[in-house]
């Protein structure tokens, strides 16, 4: 049962990732009517759309008049994005992020380098504002014609082709070259979640009370810049590059971390007293 | 690229289609395709490979409905009915249009053939029978079959049926099938037509880069 407290937000993250993608799969290959398409567009009980809304953005930046059904979809996404947490996606929902713990955890136990290939973690708002640039400049979706995420989540459920071949490219750049390099450096998607889920409401709580600073959590957390208050102030986690994956909070022996909600901006003055 | 009823231009699809599949899924008959990566087609895209799987033409047309971006433009395949309302109409698909290889078509050797002229869904009208006489044995009749562009939808259930080892109709796109005439020609024989010959204008100039020059200014300032 510890085991299972221990790990209890990353076994629930592990089960929506898996069952997302068999939704699909069947959803596309037996005609469910749960969710059909994909991560891109998709169809929620055959009524309800859902889109990408920064695959959108790219659409739209290459001069495309896109058609009511995504914009909708595209608006309910980024509005449950902008009021729970848009890295959530990250953290529960993309398929990625599954190849990228496991390079993580194996780059763990195999040692590789610390210090390998430095990488800016503000490259994905740069790769972002690119995916944008070259969308409008040749008028197609840049990013989405070489994401690694959609050829993640096409392969699983249209058909992998020689997608595994970008997919095991993004496992060994993570593995050997850089920690968390694709989701916690380059993808533009998380960047724009990012920034997106600045004023999001659902988020991790740390409390410096009861912080006996063993440090676990920054050493777990995939973006430990978005730690800085660890055992010197109780606070909200206020930058959007965190993914709630929940894993500090399952971490932490001293319960110093939960989830909690934010009904304030991003640098509330009392948030001490809000939290206390 | 053989893209679903109703698709936009190739160029302004690759920029609109999000690359989500609605469409695949939504074939009831499993016939698009979506592009894999070493496909060697634009990633993430649908399209048909007539010879395996081709469109059956659903009068409900389930994939051009699918699509949340209009990358598959309904109103192309629509027509408008009563109350300013529109109803599909497959029959104004233009995937591509199916064309024949007169060298291996059998039909064309002489040889009794009709599937294809038998399975398409716009019978006698995308596809025709033509009878000629045939020279070569001068007892017998070619029958022979013949596409029309302007009925055709591109389904392809032609190239589908078709029993030579590699079809010898296939579907091709529309852009790479078909050439183009200027609209100089007055088609005396179309009734009409000749109205057309009051509206050209009197006289009219052809501007090309040479045209700055006199057209013997090179017999008599060149050297030859």
């Amino acid at each position: 049962m510890t085991i299972i407290r221990a790990n209890r937000y990353l076994i629930l993250r592990r089960l929506i990732q898996i069952s997302l993608l068999f939704l699909f799969f069947g959803g596309n290959l037996y005609g469910w009517k749960i969710l059909q398409g994909n991560f891109s567009s998709s169809v929620l009980f055959g009524i309800v759309p859902l889109s990408d809304p920064f695959a959108l953005l790219q659409v739209i930046a290459t001069g495309t008049m896109v058609s009511v059904p995504a914009l909708l979809g595209g608006g309910i996404v980024l509005s449950i994005s902008a009021i729970l947490g848009g890295r959530g996606f990250c953290g529960w929902i993309c398929p990625v992020n599954l190849v990228t713990d496991l390079a993580d955890t194996l780059r763990g136990m195999t040692g590789a380098p610390r210090q390998g290939l430095q990488l800016n973690r503000n490259a994905r708002y740069w790769v972002l504002g690119l995916s944008l640039v070259l969308s409008a400049a040749f008028g197609i979706a840049a990013f989405e014609w070489i994401s690694p995420i959609g050829a993640l989540h096409r392969g699983v459920i249209y058909g992998m082709g020689m997608g595994w071949m970008v997919v095991a490219a993004l496992f060994l750049f993570d593995v050997f070259a850089v920690k968390n390099g694709f989701c916690g450096h380059l993808c533009p998607l998380g960047g724009f979640y990012a920034l997106v889920s600045r004023w999001s409401i659902l988020r991790i709580v740390h409390q410096s009370s009861r912080c006996t600073q063993c440090m676990k959590c920054t050493g777990i957390c995939p973006e430990p810049q978005v730690l800085p208050m660890i055992g010197k102030e109780t606070a909200f986690v206020g930058s959007g590059e965190c993914t709630n994956c929940g894993r500090c909070v399952e971490v932490c022996q001293d319960r110093a971390m939960r989830f909690g909600f934010r009904m304030k901006g991003p640098i509330a003055k009392n948030e001490k007293e809000v939290i206390s | 690229m053989l893209r679903p009823p109703g698709a936009v231009e190739e160029k302004r699809f690759l920029a609109a289609c999000t690359k989500c599949g609605l469409c695949v899924t939504a074939c009831p008959y499993k016939a698009l395709v979506l592009a894999k990566p070493g496909d060697g087609r634009p990633i993430g895209t649908p399209y048909f490979m007539m010879r395996d799987s081709p469109c059956r033409m659903c009068r409900d047309i389930p994939c051009t409905a699918a699509c949340p971006t209009g990358a598959l433009d309904a109103g192309s395949v629509s027509d408008a009915v009563s109350g300013g309302r529109s109803a599909f109409n497959i029959n104004k698909a233009r995937i591509g249009l199916a064309v024949i290889d007169r060298e291996t078509c059998i039909a064309y050797w002489g040889i009794q053939c009709d599937a294809c002229y038998r399975t398409c869904p716009v019978m006698d009208k995308a596809i025709t029978i033509e009878y000629t006489r045939n020279d070569r044995t001068g007892k017998h009749t070619i029958i022979a079959p013949v596409v029309h562009s302007d009925q055709c939808t591109g389904c392809g259930m032609c190239e589908h049926a078709c029993v030579t080892r590699k079809a010898s109709i296939f579907v091709l796109p529309r852009l790479i099938a078909m050439g183009e005439s200027s609209g100089r020609y007055i088609k005396g024989w179309e009734q009409g037509d000749e109205r057309r010959v009051g509206e050209a204008p009197e006289e009219t100039t052809t501007v090309t880069p040479r045209s700055s020059k006199s057209p013997t200014d090179y017999l008599n300032r060149e050297d030859l």
